[in-house]
């Protein structure tokens, strides 16, 4: 091991020892009043995220309705995943905007999908009402650009998984036993403020966040 | 019923005053309005002629052995177990909250640490501790209030004053922008930065003329000193008062 | 004697004649300090969480080495490779020696202040490596050629005409505009492409928590994601005290930083960064390092009092807050970190005589220490520092003593002897009171006074003696 780490660690053991104190008492953010979800939806839109309710069996439908309100030409979907199928079943009988799968290396679609892919579906892990953000976990199917390359997120939330807080959900999912390489929570598009503290929305990220809510 | 904040058992018989040597050197008669409305709330003021500063100005540019040696001056001039009362926010904190840290790892520090606990600003002592209720007999005025730093963030001395003032039936108490800002004095920083202490005072004078009041009134004289001068200096038609005189002016010098 | 530096006082007397500069600062320090209010209507609620924070942060202090080594171990675990860096230099080194090795020839950089301690870009450069910044505020003053004027807001001295120009000047094919959506737009343009071309990412690191080994960014572009996710190597530079013990401690963390910082709950992302690419994966980098720098900071965690500087968070409350930092701005600390803990660490990291006279920068008000979301003493530590640049404790801060002044030593002997002795005390002001008031304006001290104020009139009585008078009792 380099020099640097023992040296570093030799100084920070000889330095003076301070008591560990507790974890000062503090109860994460629970819903009282204000339901999880409808706090969810009021913080969700103060930083211009989009819900539309559905139903399970709408899905691709209200998909089909998004990707036409946004003038979506095209769409990067996830094919080995439950939503995948859901749409490849839809466009089967009926097409809609061109689909372009993330079946292969990023290498081989960086350019198509840093140039030319309009919307990006993702699933969710869930959402979390105290700050009104969505817990997205990409994977091997589901890969990471999906949520942040296209110019418009489309992320389908069921209306059953919502926490109360981060803390919450780290329990719940089990988040701090063995994470996935990236995890992320999502609140709202990709913005700035850093023009005289102007904001302006997609930087970066996608400008748009549509989220899809699964109410039954 | 709210919960009483006074820590003494009830009302003293007897209290010291510790008038700050801004006050003794530059305006003694805002010091004596502070005895005064003591003396009216009901309580025995005892001045003891060996204080002289609460040695802040040398803590505060790091020459701590000089301030403790003023600090033990003011140890030994408050002997009797009385409660210490301060017009001004920012040498009652000097005491209360710096005095340990100069003292630390001493052998005097549990007698400190004691003497630390006695000391009050004058009005948080004024409504918590004595419970006072004022009349006022003055003519119609609008003022606006000027919190010094020390006193709302050392001493936590934040609605206290404003209160005293809102309870006056004749006074318009009007906020000014940027209220808790603060004025720039900061002691020796007026001096060794004076350019950004004059822009903060400046801004400070403006906030307080767009009030409309004719006059502002502060706890602390050291803030007083510096927007009052910058006031003159700039020809702005608001007079700056202490609250003691503020107040006592207000329910009348004359009658007990 | 050392020759110090007092370029301090002449960067903020500049920056105060600029208007325009002196405008954007407090209009927009303004709207986020009323964020920030709006963010915290219980008191309760923000006390209990701040009081939180600071014992996350104390915890992981007190056990700091063992969370270190604990970190690293899992980051290992979940295929990160760690890096340790003692020095700027060292910490340059380690990452040109990986980008060297990866044959890499551009870097995209996502924010850290951490990497502005280093002047890795500069560094980079002078070794044939392009990096580019890619938050927007760095990417202007980048283009510009300037350094940070904010650790959260960057480029927030510059206004959007002069952005425009910018823009117009360094861009190809861009035209001028100062519409904040088309800037941002434009910038965006430019940037995508450098994501998908550059050989490396690169980014700080907000938390790491040592229980799960894993790397905890916010932003709200996305371009913390797109440096991490889209080049196929991803470095993270961070320093020794980021680590905590728990992921779940990261909620309270990023509650406090978020609306702290910018009066928002939460940034738009955190991203939580626990590995490489796997395999069978189809993007994510596919090798991630973090390099872990002290830079100075275990001789500040060697000091019981200085180390509560270690608990920062970067959230830029403090200086949203300084009403000094409001009129002056960023660039006028001269070092890395602005405003109130600018003024600790700069003295700190860089040494006394070198960046000491920030420690003045402040008239103690204290309302940094106030709005700190994990409870740093803001306003006893510069004051500790003011002590350690003139009466050194042993070693404890480097350069100290160096401002030491035989002056200053007779002027506060003077005035202890006055103040020590109640009857020199009696004695002094009443000589005062005598002549005081002949002092012409023009001396030293009454000359910067009277600049903007009327000279203080010494009153002829003083008040033990009216109270004599008065009958109150002297015991
Ligand atoms: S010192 Fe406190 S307020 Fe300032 S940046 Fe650090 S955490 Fe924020």
């Amino acid at each position: 091991m380099s020099n640097a780490r023992s040296a570093i660690l030799e100084r920070l053991r000889k330095a003076p020892k301070k008591p560990v104190p507790d974890l000062a008492p503090w109860s994460p953010y629970k819903t009282t009043t204000e339901q999880p979800l409808d706090r969810f939806r009021r913080l969700m839109g103060a930083v211009k995220g989009e819900i539309i309710d559905t139903k399970r069996a709408d899905l691709a439908e209200t998909l089909r309705k998004v990707l036409a309100d946004k003038q979506a030409k095209n769409l990067l979907y996830a094919p080995n995943t439950e939503i995948g199928r859901t749409i490849d079943a839809a466009w089967a009988t009926e097409p809609g905007p061109q689909l372009v799968a993330y079946d292969k290396p990023m290498e081989e679609l960086k350019s198509l999908m840093i140039n030319d892919i309009d919307a990006g579906i993702t699933s969710t892990m869930g959402a979390i009402a105290d700050t009104g953000s969505l817990i997205v976990w990409p994977s091997a199917e589901e890969p990471r650009l999906m949520s942040l390359v296209p110019p418009i997120h489309i992320a389908v939330l069921e209306a059953s998984k919502m926490y109360d807080s981060f803390s919450e959900a780290v329990g719940k999912l089990g988040w701090n036993k063995k994470p996935p390489g990236n995890t992320l929570l999502i609140s709202g598009p990709s913005k700035t403020a850093d023009i005289e503290g102007i904001l302006c929305f997609g930087v970066h990220g996608p400008k748009q966040l549509v989220i899809i809510l699964i109410t039954d | 019923m709210p919960m009483s904040k006074n820590p003494l058992p009830g009302r003293p018989d007897t209290v010291y005053y510790f008038p700050t040597c801004l006050v003794d050197l530059f305006y003694p008669e805002a010091g004596m309005a502070g005895i005064e409305l003591l003396k009216r709330a009901g309580t025995t003021v005892v001045m003891p002629g060996q204080q002289s500063c609460c040695g802040q100005p040398a803590r505060n540019c790091g020459y701590y052995e000089e301030a403790r040696s003023v600090a033990r001056a003011q140890l030994a001039a408050f002997p009797k177990n009385w409660p210490i009362v301060v017009p001004s926010g920012s040498c009652a904190g000097m005491m209360k909250t710096h005095y340990p840290e100069l003292f630390k790892g001493m052998p005097e520090l549990p007698q400190v640490q004691a003497f630390c606990d006695r000391v009050f600003e004058l009005t948080w002592f004024l409504v918590h501790v004595m419970d006072i209720k004022l009349v006022d007999k003055g003519e119609p005025v609008r003022v606006t209030w000027h919190g010094s730093c020390h006193s709302m963030r050392e001493m936590g001395v934040v609605e206290e004053p404003k209160d005293l003032l809102r309870s006056l039936s004749n006074v318009t108490l009007v906020e000014a922008d940027y209220e808790k800002e603060c004025c720039g004095f900061g002691g020796t920083f007026s001096v060794r930065l004076p350019e950004i202490s004059a822009a903060m005072v400046t801004d400070k004078v403006n906030n307080i003329v767009a009030t409309g009041a004719t006059q502002v009134v502060s706890g602390d004289m050291g803030c007083m000193m510096n927007i009052s001068g910058a006031m003159k200096k700039a020809k702005a038609p608001v007079k700056g008062r202490h609250i003691a005189e503020f107040l006592l002016e207000r329910i009348g010098r004359g009658d007990a | 004697m050392p020759e110090l530096s007092h370029d301090f006082e002449h960067a903020a007397v500049k920056a105060l004649g600029n208007q325009q500069l002196r405008t954007n600062f407090r209009r927009v320090m303004t709207g986020l300090m009323n964020k920030r209010a709006a963010q915290f209507p219980d008191p309760d609620e923000l006390q209990a969480l701040r009081s939180r924070g600071k014992s996350i942060k104390d915890r992981a202090l007190a056990k700091l080495p063992d969370l270190l080594v604990q970190l690293e171990q899992n980051l290992i675990a979940n295929g990160i490779q760690v890096h340790w860096a003692e020095s700027v230099d060292e910490g340059n080194r380690i990452i040109l020696d990986i980008l060297r090795k990866a044959n890499a020839k551009s870097l995209i950089k996502g924010k850290s202040m951490v990497s502005e301690e280093m002047h890795f870009n500069h560094f980079l450069e002078e070794n044939n490596i392009r990096a580019l910044e890619s938050d927007l505020g760095e990417y202007i003053i980048q283009l510009a050629g300037e350094g940070p004027s904010h650790i959260v807001m960057p480029a927030i001295h510059k206004n959007k005409g002069e952005i425009g120009k910018l823009f117009q000047e360094k861009i190809d094919g861009q035209g001028y505009t100062d519409d904040p959506d088309e800037l941002t737009a434009a910038a965006r343009r430019v940037l995508r492409q450098m994501f998908a071309n550059a050989d490396a990412g690169f980014s700080g690191v907000n938390f790491a928590a040592a229980d799960t080994g894993s790397l905890v960014l916010m932003s709200n572009e996305g371009n913390g994601r797109m440096s991490t996710h889209l080049p196929s190597m991803h470095i993270a530079l961070m320093g020794i005290e980021k680590v905590i013990e728990r992921l779940e401690d990261v909620g309270p963390l990023i509650s406090l930083a978020c609306r702290s910082a910018t009066g928002q709950p939460i940034t738009t992302y955190v991203n939580v960064i626990s590995g490489p690419r796997k395999a069978g994966e189809k993007d994510g980098p596919k090798e991630v390092h973090l390099v872990i720098l002290d830079n100075g900071r275990t001789r500040i965690y060697d000091d019981p009092q200085l180390r509560e500087g270690l608990r920062c968070i970067r959230c830029a409350a403090c200086m949203n807050h300084c009403p000094v930092y409001t009129r002056i701005g960023g660039h006028a600390y001269q070092y890395t970190y602005p405003g109130p803990i600018g003024e600790i660490l700069n003295p700190q990291m860089q040494g006394i005589e070198k960046a000491g006279d920030v420690l003045h920068a402040s008239s103690l008000c204290g309302r940094c220490a106030e709005v700190c979301p994990v409870k740093i003493p803001l306003v006893d530590l510069i004051v500790r520092l003011r002590r350690e640049s003139i009466r050194p404790s042993a070693d404890a801060v480097k350069g100290g003593g160096s401002r030491k002044s035989g002056m200053e030593n007779v002027i506060w002997f003077g005035w202890k002897t006055m103040y020590a002795n109640p009857l020199f005390y009696r004695w002094g002001t009443w000589w005062l009171r005598k002549i005081g008031n002949l002092m012409p304006a023009g001396l030293p001290l009454l000359k910067q006074w009277t600049s903007v104020r009327s000279k203080p009139q010494f009153a002829s009585r003083s008040i033990y003696d009216l109270a004599r008078e008065r009958g109150i009792r002297d015991e």
